[in-house]
């Protein structure tokens, strides 16, 4: 694939045209940007295989692209500093993915390496295919909810669920989704490949399946994108039967009478909407004093009120989970709770199932860090604001770069991604640095939950310190017509900002569709668009995004502000 | 016997509120309320706020505090949904929240109490008393708004308790949890916890059918039908044979289908569980000319006819344990260590069964007061599930309806169930050859024949009829 599109580019010169020329020989002028894939292929014209390098450095220099590109292609082959790539990923998930696809179209020679599966944990064991259970879930609670069908008119009789089939949805969702991961990559022309890579030293690294010969290659820049694994805290065996964590989880291998789920995160949400929605009862195991730490308090409040109480569900909070002995001998799962701050036994549980989603931890054993005197904190690999890696010293690695849940700075595959492709702006020479604050999360229970920079009590820390003001507006989904249509009325949206200046500091959204509407918001705070402005951009009716317009709507800035997009304009 | 004491000096029969104790509250309570005139200040009414311009009424989504939790100002206490949005309500003043006049899940207008505030711990009661005597213009439920005042002649007044919307439980007697650790601990899933506090039911006194014996919600629903059950076959205690009013019936469309209620749902069940239990029947025929003439004597003292029973029960029962045990599981059967007796009381759309704790061991005078309380506690369904669910033996009375004998299904769970028949005047013959007349009443006993055999009840009838019939025993 790689070296025929690299043919058909360069058919001006000698190269003798594949059996792809056909197709493409309508690209035959000198310009290559009429072809098809073009704007993605055109770059990896420059870099294929070091084998044919003696052809292509023709093609390189008569593009004349960035000069930084066609210096390191023209050290290829000559100098004895020559890299075999220009960068190297190591982990091909969601944030590899994303970098690699970026790297590519900035024009740099990218390969990545995989000890496991394209794709990572979000495709793999987390985002992807929790969704396909929520999916699942959310019909489920719809068909379920006689109140919910009768008020729309609707009659369904008992609705019923074949666990298997949920499991090989989920199943299939992923293997697709890695699929297209995979593809998309070979497509662009991103080297894949297999084994653990081990960082060797700078700019070096070594890849290699265990009990097959190593290969080492070198690059000029290196991306950690190794991300992290479920964190299983101490005096908590997990059999992978009746004490799970995430992985085994999405395989829905059995769906427990009574499952403890340990944390009350995004993770342990969602399991427990997707595994009361099949018919488990649930406990919840928090160590803090409340349920969902994390979430704006106000969202938290009302998601339980929705998610947690009518459901069957309860639970400890201000506990830990200080031994968990899986099923065996006919005996259940038993949990002792510990005070979480006293640490005096407090509790146990005994239950069929207990699902650990206290966290992820890092995945960075191994990666060879000792070699380049990078010392991790609690697994993380220490980086700067540019996801530049830092070594003992606090000094920067050259060249080395890590990103997503490795550097565990925005544990979201969306942040990794994120994070790749500021590394690769950086690389290819524009400086760059990632407003983590404009980085939307969401939670997928039924209905979902979302955010996108700070809580209220956050940004109130922050105005107290930087001296500023900060006001709150909040609308009901109950408000809304589009919402009310689908007799899914439950749902706060929450906007707290500058009332000084009209900068938005966060948005918290708790209601149907939640997570499709953050973007908004997301937006306006990555491009620094304020309420002011954006409150006159017009929203079709009826919609749910109307509950965000009705948001910005009601927030109140000071009226001497003044608003950079006040001069109309015509059409 | 400081109480009984204190009854002889200070105790006013014919008033009810004086009656009434609350357990946080101390003794002295019924005299300080006439002192204290200015209690009513000091207790502040929680208003339904207006949230919203457009805000008419609000419904409480739920109680952040409960009864008794100490206030401070400006402290979140309800949660307030208004047409708008659900607001977090706060208190404007430092105090104890002394009773809850709307509860989760009612509605009340905009203005109207919902709560009321004591400012001190000593006021609690004189609020929940409050409270009680003027109810909230806006109730939780409709249903419970209207039950009406059809109570009746005998003394003690089983009162209707509003309870369209409470589903009563009566108990199974108390033994260890299999799941448990010698009883102490409690194994119940998530949802049946909830359910059991939806429906007022004490877990420590539900048989857990889920693995390792786990209590799970079908095992909840069931002991809330089996308290219910009773409910379902008697009416209405009250040994004297005083003429009662039967209420009128209200309107009833005849010839309509209705479907049943969650709790008839619960009742048809049970009491088609009922039937795995097999029950046999012994009757008795006791003469209460002596227990008459002692209620007279001492009903001044606000002894009631209800404990006196339940008094020469428990006394019957002491000599009596099987009769008190209860088998559950079909393999053995628990002599329970406490004899408490249940008494079921009609209420509208239901029933309750608030129990005697440890009859045999409390004197008459407690005991009556104990009955008064309970009574007028379901009346105000402020009954704790440990005050109606923990029953080891249960009387039914029949008897002010001038029903002269009846007999009771056994409540799966317990033992034996005692209907109580009308005390009436009887011509009989006696061993000397003379005729005359005496006040008998006629009981009838249902046992599990599986633990309590006829001679059990036979001996025990019979030293019952001899407890009541020199009741001398029954003021200690």
């Amino acid at each position: 694939m790689h070296s025929s599109l690299s043919l058909s580019f360069s058919s001006s010169t000698a190269i003798p045209r594949s059996g792809y020329s056909s197709e493409l020989s309508c690209a035959a002028p000198p310009s290559p940007l009429n072809l098809r894939f073009c704007g993605l292929r055109r770059e990896a014209l420059g870099f294929s295989s070091p084998k044919r390098n003696d052809s292509r450095r023709v093609v390189v220099s008569s593009r004349g692209r960035s000069t930084k590109v066609s210096a390191s292609v023209s050290e290829n082959g000559s100098a004895p500093k020559a890299f075999d790539y220009d960068l190297v990923i190591i982990g091909a998930g969601v944030g590899g993915h994303g970098a690699a696809l970026h790297a590519v179209e900035k024009g740099l020679k990218t390969a990545i390496i995989e000890g496991d599966v394209v794709g990572g944990t979000c495709v793999n064991r987390g985002c992807v295919p929790s969704k396909a259970l929520l999916a699942v879930s959310g019909r489920m609670r719809e068909l379920q909810s006689e109140h919910h069908l009768k008020a729309l008119g609707l009659q369904v009789s008992a609705a019923g669920y074949d666990r298997q089939g949920v499991a090989d949805h989920a199943n299939n969702l992923a293997s697709k989704i890695r699929n297209n991961l995979t593809n998309s990559m070979k497509a662009l022309g991103v080297d894949i490949l297999t084994g653990v890579g081990t960082i060797l030293g700078p700019q070096k690294v070594k890849y290699g399946k265990v009990g097959f010969s190593e290969n080492v290659i070198t690059a000029k820049n290196i991306i950690i994108a190794t991300g992290s694994v479920p964190l299983v805290p101490r005096g908590i065996e997990v059999d992978g039967k009746t004490v799970i964590t995430s992985d085994h989880a999405l395989k829905l291998e059995f769906v427990p009478d009574w499952i403890a789920i340990v944390g009350s995160g995004y993770i342990g949400l969602e399991f427990s909407d997707v595994y009361t929605a099949l018919g488990s009862e649930v406990t919840f195991i928090e160590a803090l004093d409340q349920l969902m730490p994390g979430f704006d308090p106000e969202i938290g409040k009302l998601a339980q009120r929705v998610l947690i109480n009518p459901r069957k569900i309860d639970y400890h909070t201000g506990v830990f989970a200080s031994k968990i002995t899986p099923a065996k001998d006919g005996k259940p799962v038993r949990i002792e709770l510990i005070d979480a701050k006293t640490k005096e036994p407090k509790d146990a549980l005994e239950v069929d199932a207990a699902l650990i989603a206290t966290g992820r931890a890092p995945f960075t054993n191994g990666l060879g860090l000792e070699n380049i005197n990078v010392v991790t904190q609690r697994g993380f690999v220490p980086v700067d604001e540019r996801m530049r890696v830092l070594d003992a010293d606090g000094n920067l690695v050259p060249h080395l770069y890590c990103i997503g849940d490795a550097n565990g700075k925005m544990m979201l595959a969306h942040a990794a991604s994120a994070q790749g492709i500021s590394v690769v702006e950086q690389v290819t020479g524009k400086d760059h640095v990632l407003n983590h604050l404009s980085i939307p999360a969401a939670c997928f229970t039924h209905p979902e939950i979302s955010m996108v920079g700070l809580t209220e009590p956050q940004a109130r820390e922050k105005a107290e310190k930087e001296g500023f003001e900060v006001s709150v507006a909040k609308t009901s989904f109950k408000a809304n017509t589009k919402a009310l249509a689908e007799n899914e009325g439950e749902g706060l949206a929450k906007l707290i900002y500058r009332p000084d200046n009209g900068e938005i500091l966060g948005v918290h959204i708790f209601g149907l569709h939640a997570a499709d509407l953050i973007h908004e918001a997301s937006n306006a705070i990555a491009l620094g668009t304020r309420i002011q402005d954006i409150k006159f951009a017009v929203h079709a009716h009826p919609t749910l995004s109307e509950v965000l317009d009705e948001l910005f709507k009601s927030a109140k800035v000071h009226a001497h502000v003044p608003s950079p997009v006040s001069e109309p304009v015509t059409v | 016997m400081s109480q009984l004491l204190h009854l002889g000096t200070s105790f006013v029969p014919s008033s009810s509120t004086a009656l009434r104790r609350n357990p946080t509250s101390s003794p002295t309570i019924h005299i300080s309320g006439n002192k204290r005139t200015t209690i009513q200040a000091k207790i502040r009414e929680i208003f339904m706020p207006a949230l919203s311009s457009t805000m008419t009424e609000g419904k409480i989504v739920s109680w952040v505090k409960s009864e008794g939790d100490k206030l401070s100002k400006g402290e979140s206490v309800v949660v307030v949904e208004s047409d708008k949005a659900d607001m977090d309500v706060e208190t404007f003043y430092d105090g104890y929240l002394a009773a809850i006049m709307v509860e989760e899940g009612g509605v009340a207008a905009v203005g109207s109490a919902i709560a009321l505030l004591a400012e001190t711990e000593d006021e609690i009661a004189e609020a929940r008393s409050k409270a009680n005597t003027s109810p909230s213009s806006s109730s939780p439920s409709p249903a419970a708004a209207e039950a009406p005042e059809k109570a009746v002649g005998a003394p003690e007044k089983a009162a209707p308790v509003k309870a369209a919307a409470t589903v009563t439980v009566a108990k199974m007697a108390s033994s260890a949890h299999p799941a448990s650790e010698g009883g102490k601990r409690i194994v119940a899933s998530p949802y049946a916890k909830k359910l059991a506090k939806e429906l007022n039911v004490d877990l420590g006194n539900v048989v857990g059918s889920g693995p390792m014996g786990r209590i799970v919600a079908k095992d909840v629903e069931a002991a809330a039908a089996a308290g219910v059950s009773v409910a379902a076959e008697d009416p209405k205690p009250s040994p004297s044979s005083a003429p009662v009013k039967v209420p009128a019936s209200t309107g009833i469309e005849l010839g309509t289908v209705v479907p049943f209620t969650t709790m008839q749902g619960a009742v048809s069940r049970n009491m088609v569980d009922s039937l795995a239990v097999p029950t046999f029947r012994v009757g008795y025929t006791i003469t209460t000319d002596a227990l008459d003439a002692l209620y007279k004597k001492i009903k001044s003292k606000g002894v009631t006819m209800t404990a006196l029973l339940a008094k020469a029960t428990a006394l019957a029962l002491v000599k009596h344990p099987v009769v008190n045990s209860s088998c559950r599981d079909g393999k053995s059967f628990t002599y329970n260590s406490s004899i408490n007796i249940a008494v079921a009381v009609a209420i509208d759309g239901g029933l309750i069964t608030p129990v005697l704790q440890d009859a045999d061991k409390v004197d008459i005078y407690s005991l009556s007061r104990k009955w008064k309380e309970l009574v007028d506690k379901a009346r105000a369904k402020q009954l704790q599930p440990h005050e109606y669910t923990t029953g080891t033996f249960t009387l039914s009375n029949l008897g002010m309806f001038g029903v002269d004998r009846f007999d009771a299904i056994l409540p799966p769970g317990t033992g034996a169930i005692m209907a109580v028949g009308a005390s009436e005047p009887t011509v009989v013959a006696t061993k000397d050859g003379r005729i005359g007349m005496k006040s008998q009443m006629q009981v009838n006993v249902t046992a599990d024949h599986r633990v309590i055999y006829g001679a059990d009840l036979a001996s025990f009838l019979q030293t019952l009829a001899k407890i009541i019939e020199d009741p001398k025993d029954l003021t200690f």
